[in-house]
């Protein structure tokens, strides 16, 4: 009864995507990394909704819209426990997890201020030497940029 | 390697690592050897650093090849606002090969990413430098008469040493143990200790340096600066605990050997000099033969080395 009600506080929709389970605090960095914020779809969103595993939770629910695997596990270095549900017609049809990847090109800064990618403002390049804890290692200036001190381009 | 840049140490196997070794041995034999004849190397130093330029130009002298660069970024377009890509792109027009000394962090893997010839890192601010490295396990293994299963102590600034951080890194290939010995404020960073406790070595930690230098094969000494601490008063207390003198040596093993990246500044007395185990001098003597090998090796001409 509690979830469905929960539920309720984001409206349902016919077609497109559910994103579930991203922490609250990095729902709008989700937002920034799928590139939402410029696109013409409908998109409904909640946040702050408590979950017994992760604290607080947000959901994202974008209309008329699918992902591509690569798009969306771009994501999995701030919500590695979302969840999608692809909804065709009411009815979700497909679910997909994200996976944090191997390597990752952009979305985040290097925190190394000496970093040539921050000098001279290039595309950074990482290995993710802790999917867990989503830890990362700059290609160029080998320093470690960690969950805690990451900040996006 | 042929044609393949090197950023880092890392960027070597260990197959790889000990086949420039040999080379640089065959070199320190018969170092007349005109096997860069035709070819240009440009030095691009956008940082000023003599002693490791000298060194490079050295090597390719002495395989007769020909050298072009500057040697600090004030002379050149960097400082009319030119993009490391650009002066890359640029000299590489003119040069087989460059090799570059940066002060930004990553540059170097940035410009072999960019450049059409291959790039020999030289430094790139306090990330890599591993021509350092392979001529302090040059000079290890001559000394030595292996690399297996040394015991290395580091002394000084362990924290932001790069040298010794590389040389670690290196020598943990080669079953090393370590004795770490540095002013509280300058200890080896976790990191390096969490990778060595990974691979199963062994590393103790003091901050006394006589007394933990007896059963050493290299001590390896590096400057403790003024400018690394936040209590300039802790500078004080410690700048003379971290000098290496000749009465020191006295009951350490007979191979041992003492090794300094140089410049020193007063971290070995002058009194150490002249003793048998004081190896610095001839390990930038060795850093020549390390970059000849090096060089001859990317430019994929090993097989004219006689
Ligand atoms: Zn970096």
């Amino acid at each position: 009864m509690k979830d469905d009600k929960k539920h309720l506080s984001v409206s349902a929709i016919q077609n497109g995507t559910v994103i579930d389970h991203i922490p609250a605090q990095n729902l709008f960095k989700v937002i920034s990394i799928l590139g939402l914020d410029n696109i013409s779809n409908q998109i409904t969103f909640g946040s702050n909704f408590g979950s017994a595993k992760m604290g607080k939770k947000a959901i994202v629910k974008i209309a008329d819209k699918y992902f591509e695997r690569d798009e969306i596990n771009r994501i999995a270095i701030v919500a590695p426990n979302a969840k999608l549900n692809i909804i065709k017609d009411y009815e979700v049809v497909e679910k997909m997890v994200v996976e944090v990847p191997d390597s990752i090109k952009g979305i985040v800064r290097c925190m190394n201020p000496k970093c040539i990618t921050n000098v001279e403002g290039i595309d950074t390049r990482f290995d993710v030497v802790d999917k867990a804890d989503v830890t990362l290692k700059c290609c160029y200036c080998e320093k470690i940029t960690d969950s805690d001190h990451m900040d996006f381009v | 390697m042929t044609n393949r840049s090197l950023v880092s140490i890392n960027d070597l196997s260990t197959d790889e690592l000990v086949q420039v070794l040999d080379l640089a041995e065959r070199f320190e034999q018969n170092p007349a050897q005109r096997v860069l004849d035709g070819k240009i190397v440009a030095t691009l130093f956008f940082e000023p650093s003599t002693r490791t330029r000298l060194s490079f130009e050295s090597a390719v002298n002495r395989l007769g090849g020909r050298v072009i660069g500057f040697s600090e970024a004030s002379s050149s377009s960097v400082s009319k606002g030119e993009s490391l890509k650009d002066t890359i792109l640029t000299v590489a027009n003119y040069s087989d090969l460059i090799v570059m000394r940066h002060p930004i962090e990553g540059s170097a893997r940035w410009a072999a990413e960019v450049s059409p010839v291959p790039i020999v890192n030289a430094g790139d601010g306090a990330n890599q430098h591993p021509t350092q490295t392979m001529l302090d396990l040059y000079s290890i293994r001559k000394t030595q008469g292996t690399l297996n299963n040394q015991k290395i102590v580091m002394v000084g600034d362990l924290k932001y040493g790069r040298t010794v951080h590389s040389l670690l890194l290196a020598m943990s290939r080669f079953n090393a143990s370590f004795v770490f010995i540095s002013p509280k404020e300058l200890q080896m960073p976790v990191e390096f200790k969490l990778f060595l406790q990974e691979k199963g070595l062994k590393y103790e930690e003091h901050t006394e340096l006589a007394e933990n230098i007896k059963d050493a094969d290299i001590v390896y000494m590096t400057r403790v600066q003024r400018e690394r601490f936040s209590d300039p008063m802790e500078y004080e207390r410690v700048k003379n605990a971290y000098v290496l003198r000749r009465h020191m040596l006295e009951g350490t093993k007979a191979n041992m050997r003492v090794l300094h990246p140089l410049p020193r500044v007063n971290e070995i007395h002058v009194d150490v000099d002249d003793s048998p185990k004081a190896y610095y001098f001839q390990q930038a003597k060795n850093g020549v033969y390390a970059r000849m090998a090096i060089m001859t090796t990317i430019l994929g001409l090993t097989d004219k080395v006689k």
